[in-house]
């Protein structure tokens, strides 16, 4: 395959930055996308250019390290990461545009490497329970009805990605907070401090300065580990439980 | 961040305009049902706005009804286009660098033109109050007052360009009114099931079609002679 990649680049925080053209050849359908941009890199290296950074570390779909904009879409065509986009994806002959995540809160280190350590401060300030460390308890101690459990059990999938907010026009990260207050919510150990925690994260959401959800689902529709919709419904019962609350 | 506040979030101006919304969803119904009695003819309509003005007397003072459903709803507006504009300032922020390219893969054309369509409705709303509610502007007859209500309706709606205007309005309305609907349920938190959120969806294809179909359905009327004086 022969393609045209219309890639950003950016030299530091500061630098403005843009949109820059290489052609690359060669390529195997049965390729990742990221070992794609390898092989765009190798061609940087023996010319002496400096190669395109980006972001990536398992490369198999499950540490959520890798991002990119691909064509206008987070994390490309298919529903998966890019390391787990093919380049069977596209054409032989396709332009293929890509950018950073963009948001405020996630700031572009170098060319297409953003800073996601928002979403760190936004798990501090309450993803988590607090429990006493030691053994092991018995695991049937703490009974969780099952469809709770496997509700808790399928958004806990979110890797924390960014994919959410990069796709979101108004760069929230919602479904990435409603994920983690669903995960914690819906299990017996989450109780304690829920109404605490729906409260402090979403203040950190807003405090990174994250928009607001207009409930659109581009997301949803963006999220390679298909978290749905419904978690961000269940992010605002919480939150406005909390309210009544008090908190 | 530790010790946030609820009433401080985002998400708390996100309930205030979906609580502010329902009322507006409620209203229009309202209003669309009263304009369909244009259909029962001259009498009946111009009895039913009578009447509103009568309604809870001797309880209530002469208009009483109507200035609390005026004030309440200059409340809810008031609300509604703050909390817009918050959440539009902070959009705009969190995203200061557009993208090259951006497709939209999951949302559809009423949720996005939310915040323009917004400002369609108040600016026609502005419109429509001074042609109807305080007739300042009457491009049809100058004569037709506050006093026989059938008469204006009937006169606006017999030219053409009204007639398109408001329509053209009406999509701007069921646009609105079909991604609002679904997302003030989502945002009181009552679409926490695929299930629900698919009936959250249809709830708000019910209602955008309802209140802007049954609005049409009159100028359309009036357009074709069905209505006449």
């Amino acid at each position: 395959m022969n393609l045209t990649l219309k890639i950003w680049r950016q030299n530091g925080p500061d630098d403005k930055g843009g949109i820059h053209t290489y052609q690359v050849s060669g390529i195997s359908q049965d390729m990742s996308f990221l070992e794609m941009l390898d092989v765009l890199n190798e061609q940087l290296n023996e010319k002496g250019e400096e190669p395109v950074a980006f972001d990536s570390d398992c490369r198999e779909g499950i540490c959520g390290m890798c991002s990119l904009m691909i064509n206008g879409e987070a994390h490309g065509p298919e529903v998966t990461t890019t390391c787990q986009l093919h380049m069977r994806s596209f054409n032989d002959g396709d332009t293929i545009t890509v950018e950073p995540w963009r948001a405020e809160p996630f700031p572009v280190i170098k060319d297409l490497v953003v800073d996601r350590s928002a979403f760190d401060r936004i798990i501090q300030s309450g993803g988590f329970i607090s429990a006493n460390t030691g053994s092991a308890p018995e695991a049937n101690s703490v009974p969780a009805p099952r469809d709770k459990a496997m509700r808790a059990f399928n958004v806990a999938t979110c890797i924390g990605c960014g994919a959410c907010v990069a796709a979101c026009p108004n760069g929230s990260a919602s479904l990435f907070l409603g994920a983690k207050i669903t995960h914690l919510g819906e299990l017996p150990q989450g109780q304690p401090e829920r109404w605490t925690r729906v409260v402090d994260m979403v203040g950190q959401h807003d405090h990174e300065g994250f928009g607001g959800c207009t409930n659109i689902g581009e997301c949803a529709a963006a999220c390679p580990k298909e978290i749905p919709l419904d978690v961000i419904s269940q992010l605002n019962k919480d939150l406005r439980t909390a309210l009544k609350n008090g908190h | 961040m530790k010790g946030s506040r609820a009433v401080r979030t985002t998400i708390a101006l996100k309930l205030l305009m979906a609580v502010s919304g329902v009322l507006f969803i409620g209203f229009v119904l309202g209003h669309m049902y009263g304009n369909l009695k244009a259909f029962a003819g001259e009498g009946a309509f111009n009895e039913y706005a009578h009447h509103l003005r009568e309604l809870g007397e001797p309880m209530l003072p002469h208009e009483g009804f109507l200035w609390i459903m005026r004030v309440g709803l200059i409340v809810a507006v008031i609300v509604h286009i703050a909390c817009a504009v918050a959440l539009w300032r902070r959009a705009a922020a969190a995203r200061p660098v557009q993208y090259v390219a951006k497709k939209n893969a999951g949302s559809s054309l009423s949720s996005r033109t939310m915040r323009w369509g917004g400002i369609t409705i108040l600016v026609f709303v502005v419109w429509h109050l001074l042609n109807f509610t305080i007739v300042k502007v009457n491009p049809s007859n100058g004569e037709t007052g506050g006093d026989n209500p059938y008469a204006l309706l009937v006169d606006t709606f017999d030219l053409w360009w009204m007639t398109i205007l408001y329509l053209l309005a009406m999509v701007a309305l069921g646009l609105h009114l079909h991604h609002g609907t679904f997302s003030s349920l989502q945002t009181l938190g009552l679409t926490g099931s695929a299930v629900s959120r698919a009936r959250a969806r249809a709830t708000g294809w019910i209602v955008a079609i309802v209140v802007a179909g049954g609005f049409s359905l009159v100028p359309l009327s009036v357009l074709v002679g069905i209505i006449e004086k």
